[in-house]
């Protein structure tokens, strides 16, 4: 018969093996993450500087630069940023304080929580037939962000109504009691609080769409360019697709471009990051 | 005799299938505290809630029967809901000022309807503390944040704001449940001040707080009312069995 100390003894294995199971693969992850940061330092650093963020590319390896691919990521980010906030947090909005809980509207919850799934390359080919052919936009920064918009949109709509939701129910009710109509309760109360979730939601969604080449593919169709947008409606290339053409160039010194151009991309999604997070500290603390 | 200020009559509420409030009667006077016991579960938080309508917003909540303030029935065709919660105020049990300054928790609902100098604004705050017994305290500070203030202070904060907007009748959802003896003991007294101006109903867990502040008390017990009678008589001498059981503690 097994004594109360064997029972202890056997309890506190199982725990220490999943314990292990799971320090091990926080150190997967984070291994894992430092051999490919660590690769693309070592084979970048001597090509990152400041000529090599000036320069377009080039034939030569010498003189290649990301300009043209970063300056057209920023009027992305920043054109999809413009469309998909206002858009995503009305629809989130819409969806937590007015929509009523009905069959239809089960339906619409659900296909968003869907089109958060669906492959980047199936909006690059919706951007293709509906901003590119259909309104006439051409294969222009607006149709790629305005691409990007329907990708990330069902990203924010969801991080946005978690925001929503989480705040409760006894801050409405406090402003209801005091004669308050549901458009000043949410104006007033909901969305200041849920402000800080939301803003960090889409930051994240925006450091998504960042780094995604097949829509952009697909939308800008072009991979060697050497101008700068000059307008939404010019041509563009965006750093993942400059990043790729790189690494299919036969010499080798491209391929220390192409760790190069990670590193900058790198340094962009950081910075986005890291100001999601400063936004979502400062609020937190305040309340 | 002074007339009622509210009559409830006939009043039901169902929270989808659950019957929770079942024919209602109840007059309520003016310029008294009227208290309304009972254990958990017994609808009495549901009937506070009905009178300013703010059950409205629990998408299955159903209703039958009248609510009748100053002769008006609350729950008829075309009654403005906003305006109603303008002449009723509510404190809910866990205190919850707004995530503003002090002075901005007062000022809101005043703005909200219309209210827009900074002259008549600095006055309402003042009254509105004044009222509630906060002003001393926080005059100094009226930008800082309210939750800065204790719980106590919290809640007398959020009575204030009740009272911004001037209404006739305050209801109180077990304020004190959340509050030390000493923040409950400063809110009970300020109850009896507040009946001056105001009609006051109270609900509560907390049989000798009932005791202690109400003119009126009613016993509410699985949705029915079961007596509602003086204070003083429902605690001396109650005529209803199960009225005894629940103050000498047999159950609840």
């Amino acid at each position: 018969m097994e004594t109360a100390k064997d029972n202890m003894k056997t309890r506190e294995l199982a725990g220490k093996i999943i314990l292990g199971f799971c320090f091990f693969s926080v150190a997967f992850s984070i291994i894992s993450l430092a051999i490919i940061l660590g690769d693309a330092i070592i084979d970048g650093l001597p090509y990152f500087d400041l000529q090599f963020i000036t320069s377009y590319p080039s034939r030569f390896p010498e003189k290649a630069g990301i300009l043209a691919a970063l300056a057209g990521s920023l009027w992305i980010v920043v054109l999809t940023a413009l469309f998909s906030f206002p858009l995503g947090v009305s629809a989130a909005i819409y969806l937590e304080e007015y929509a009523e809980h009905n069959r239809i509207n089960r339906l619409i919850n659900l296909n968003i929580a869907n089109l958060a799934g669906v492959p980047s390359i199936v909006y690059g080919i919706l951007g293709l037939g509906l901003f590119v052919d259909g309104l006439r936009l051409g294969r222009s920064v607006l149709a790629g962000a305005l691409t990007m918009t329907l990708l990330i949109l069902p990203v924010i709509i969801i991080a946005s109504r978690e925001s929503i939701r989480s705040i409760p129910r006894e801050y409405r009710e406090g402003a209801y009691a005091l004669g308050a109509t549901k458009w000043e309760v949410t104006r007033d109360i909901v969305f200041p609080q849920a402000f800080p979730g939301i803003l960090t939601g889409t930051i994240l969604a925006l450091s998504r769409a960042i780094g995604e080449a097949a829509p952009m593919l697909a939308i800008a169709a072009l991979v060697y360019v050497r101008f700068v947008p000059s307008g939404p409606l010019d041509r563009f290339t965006v750093m993942p697709i400059q990043i790729y053409n790189w690494v299919n160039l036969p010499q080798a010194e491209f391929r220390g471009l192409a760790a190069a151009g990670i590193l900058v991309l790198l340094v962009v999604l950081l910075s986005m990051n890291f100001v999601a997070v400063y936004i979502r500290n400062k609020h937190q603390v305040r309340m | 005799m002074k007339s009622n200020k509210i009559k409830i009559e006939e009043f039901n509420h169902w929270y989808g299938d659950n019957h929770v409030l079942k024919n209602i009667n109840m007059d309520i006077k003016p310029n008294i505290v009227t208290a309304i016991m009972g254990p958990s579960g017994c609808g009495k938080s549901t009937l506070l809630r009905s009178i300013n309508r703010i059950n409205d917003l629990i998408p299955i909540s159903r209703t039958s029967g009248s609510i009748y303030i100053d002769g008006e029935n609350i729950f008829q065709e075309n009654m403005d809901v906003y305006e109603l919660r303008k002449r009723v105020g509510m404190v809910f049990q866990k205190p919850n000022p707004f995530p503003m300054s002090i002075y901005d928790n007062i000022a809101y609902a005043p703005k909200l309807h219309g209210v827009s100098t900074k002259d008549q604004l600095d006055k309402i705050v003042k009254d509105s503390l004044r009222g509630a017994a906060l002003w001393d305290e926080v005059k100094d500070r009226l930008e800082d944040s309210a939750f800065g203030l204790s719980g106590g202070q919290q809640q007398r904060l959020c009575i204030a704001r009740a009272l911004s907007i001037n209404p006739d009748i305050i209801l109180m959802d077990e304020p004190c449940s959340a509050l030390d003896p000493i923040a409950t003991t400063k809110i009970e007294a300020l109850m009896r001040e507040l009946k001056e101006k105001y009609t006051v109903i109270l609900v509560t867990h907390n049989l000798q707080q009932a005791a202690r502040v109400s003119e009126m008390t009613a016993f509410m017990y699985l949705g029915e009312m079961m007596e509602f009678d003086n204070t003083r008589d429902i605690f001396e001498n109650p005529s209803n069995t199960l009225t005894e059981n629940y103050i000498t503690g047999k159950f609840g």
